[in-house]
């Protein structure tokens, strides 16, 4: 390899690095220490193993409790609940706008009834889970709390997160509902709501993964999420109810692990030490455990590839690796026939051995950081941050994040990014094995995958019906209507009053149309 | 004259890396390219697609319920008199629903992984069959 080599995501690199290129030894304490670029905790993952967390559920609430079961029963440990775009979008599963879609990509809840048997003979105390639900997240830890109250378990025991961050969901997933200024508070009532009442849980996972699948390089992924969570983390400040050390702990981060090994290393060594600097620079944090940086991550996404599709194996192998070295707290690692269909049970289980063999076999979590003081690692750390810092101040240019999204203009980042990728591919430029490099004509595998039942949903369909049919319609109007006149308000904590409508097997639909009366709709920029 | 084509998302899905990308290959090569974006109901889809007189309406679906949701757009081309713009889909779509999807009214079918250039010309030859059956 001859000229100009650099980072997937345009970091220029020399043919080898040396004494010069570290940053000085204050930049890099040990582990465990501000501004915790070599992680977290002073001894890794010696104190705690990161949680192994598959992302899974579909169907009814039935079949998704039966597959938690199996994965808890497997070794996993923690819960991922997958939830099917109705309920993530607020609709109900008998709204006929949206049939074809019940307990598709996830589980259907619609009412407190669904979320009982969910997490049926689960006991809330001793797991913890994670729920991928932004748009109507603040209903679903509704759910989650009068559950576990069903279960006799007390609110402060419930451990898990929420990932209920609604900005990446304008630019790249598309499950939003209201138009951003609501959302944010909507979002700042569930990270006050949890800071006192729900403290072992996280109120947002702030997530850059979408960002990636979407199209964003390493660099735009993680330096969007930092400024995502600080308009967060502003909105809440700016309350004047909560100091930073109040709530900054149960706020997570998300990414996406793709697959030039060293750069997503230094991706995590970067965001760590820059959110730390910001929490106590912006914020004026005290604690120093409201600066550290607790992130998941999935390995897969848009690093896989249809044809050859066996070869994901191993990309989901690397990238793990590479998250391991980075310092994640928890992972997902991706199916390899995640291109074609919802995993099978055969398939998962394999994804789920990866990290197995990874925690247990490699040795690698034996030590704290183990490519600290790397000359390579320490300088594209650095490298790293310094893009991440250019990055974030563009987006201040634009006026903030809310802005840069409304104006289409963050989509518009991530859309010429992914073309720009699709072209070095099928050029030939950035090579992946199978499919621009040693191709076979091979034909796709034949999946088994996931055939939704349609008994499923019409069995969704009998127990809403049912639920609708015997609760309370006074409670229904009576918490339905304290929903409404609280949401006209700013000054209102809205969580409360969420729990109680789940309590009263409000729907989901119905608490959604209540906030969308007073609140409005999104309306996308549609720009590609 | 271009080859006009409606790119949209039908449902809920809201992954759009794959329609965006493919919007503007086709604008790169000569295309006429109206993407609606996201949560597009099916005879809304139609709509737009006989007022604005495209030859090619393009689904980007990837939440696996692109057999239905094909269906039902193809069904309101018909009902809205248009039978002679062609219907496209692409997504994550397991090989052995192609057929399903062509029996529903797909004239062609690019799962995950599909060449984008391939995409291209495939458009391309849809649209001459449009503009013939329009002679």
């Amino acid at each position: 390899m001859n000229g100009d080599v650099s980072t997937e995501a345009g970091i220029p690199l020399a043919p080898s690095y040396g004494p010069d290129d570290l940053p000085p030894t204050e930049q890099i304490p040990p582990p465990g220490s501000f501004p915790f670029t070599r992680g977290n905790f002073p001894t890794g993952y010696r104190g705690r193993l990161w949680t192994f967390r598959q992302y899974s559920g579909f169907g009814t609430a039935e079949e998704s409790n039966e597959r938690y079961r199996y994965l808890l029963g497997q070794g996993g440990t923690g819960l991922s609940v997958a939830l099917d775009l109705p309920t993530q979008c607020g609709y109900d599963s008998d709204d006929p706008d949206v049939e074809e879609e019940v307990g598709r990509v996830g589980v259907a809840l619609d009412t407190l009834a669904d979320a009982e048997i969910l997490f049926d003979s689960i006991p809330l105390d001793q797991v913890s889970t994670s729920f991928t639900i932004n748009g109507t997240a603040a209903i679903l830890l509704a759910f989650y709390v009068a559950v576990g109250e069903k279960q006799g378990v007390d609110r402060a025991k419930l451990r898990g997160t929420i990932q209920n961050d609604i900005l990446k969901e304008y630019v790249a997933r598309g499950t939003w509902i209201w138009p951003p200024k609501p959302s944010l508070r909507l979002i700042a009532d569930t990270i006050e709501f949890c800071a006192t009442d729900v403290p072992k849980f996280n109120a947002i996972s702030v997530a850059g993964a979408h960002f990636r699948d979407a199209g964003a390089n390493a660099a735009q992924e993680m330096a969007f999420t930092l400024q995502d969570g600080i308009t967060y983390c502003d909105e809440v400040i700016s309350r004047g109810r909560m100091t930073i050390d109040e709530f900054a702990p149960q706020v997570s981060f998300f990414f996406y692990t793709h697959g030039d090994f060293f750069e997503e290393i230094a991706k995590y060594r970067a965001g760590r030490r820059r959110w730390a600097h910001i929490v106590k620079e912006r914020y004026g944090a005290k604690d120093e455990r409201s600066c550290m940086f607790r992130v998941g991550c999935v390995a897969g996404g848009a690093s896989l590839y249809a044809p050859q599709a066996h070869n994901n194996i191993v990309r989901v192998a690397y990238e793990a690796m590479a998250s391991v070295l980075g310092g994640v707290q928890s992972m997902f690692t991706a199916a390899w026939d995640e291109p074609f269909a919802l995993p099978t049970e055969e398939s998962t289980t394999l994804a789920l051995r990866t990290q197995q063999v990874l925690a247990y076999e490699t040795g690698v979590a034996r030590v704290a950081d183990p490519l600290g003081g790397s000359y390579y690692v320490e300088a594209l750390t650095d490298a790293m941050e310094e893009r991440l810092v250019a990055i974030m101040d563009d987006l201040e240019q634009q006026g903030g994040m809310v802005q840069a999204i409304e104006q289409g203009y963050l989509q518009r980042l991530i859309a010429d990014e992914a073309f720009r990728v699709q072209q070095d591919v099928s050029s030939g430029e950035r090579v992946v094995v199978g499919v621009n490099k040693f191709a076979t004509d091979e034909p796709a595998p034949e999946v088994e995958g996931y055939e939704l039942d349609e008994k499923g949903r019409l069995r969704q369909l009998e127990r809403l019906t049912e639920v609708k049919r015997t609760r309370s319609a006074a409670d229904v109007r009576t918490t339905l209507g304290a929903l409404e006149k609280a949401a006209a308000r700013e000054d209102e904590n809205l969580m409360p009053l969420l729990v109680d409508c789940a309590k009263a097997y409000c729907t989901v639909g119905e608490m959604v149309k209540v906030l969308k009366d007073q609140w409005g709709e999104f309306q996308q920029p549609r720009v590609f | 004259m271009p080859t006009r084509v409606l790119i949209a998302k039908p449902g809920l899905d809201g992954h759009d890396r794959g329609a965006k990308l493919i919007s503007r290959a086709l604008r790169d090569a000569g295309f006429e390219v109206i993407y609606l974006g996201l949560r597009q109901r099916p005879d809304a889809i139609a709509k737009v697609a006989v007022q604005e007189d495209v030859h090619v309406v393009g689904l980007s679906i990837l939440s696996g319920a692109h057999v239905p949701l094909t269906q039902k757009t193809a069904d309101a081309l018909r009902d809205a008199g248009a039978d002679d713009i062609k219907l496209v889909v692409g997504g994550t779509i397991p090989q052995r629903d192609i057929p399903r999807l062509e029996a529903a009214g797909a004239a062609a079918v690019f799962p995950t992984g599909t060449d984008l250039e391939a995409v291209v010309e495939a458009m391309r030859a849809l649209g001459q069959e449009t503009d013939a059956l329009r002679a």
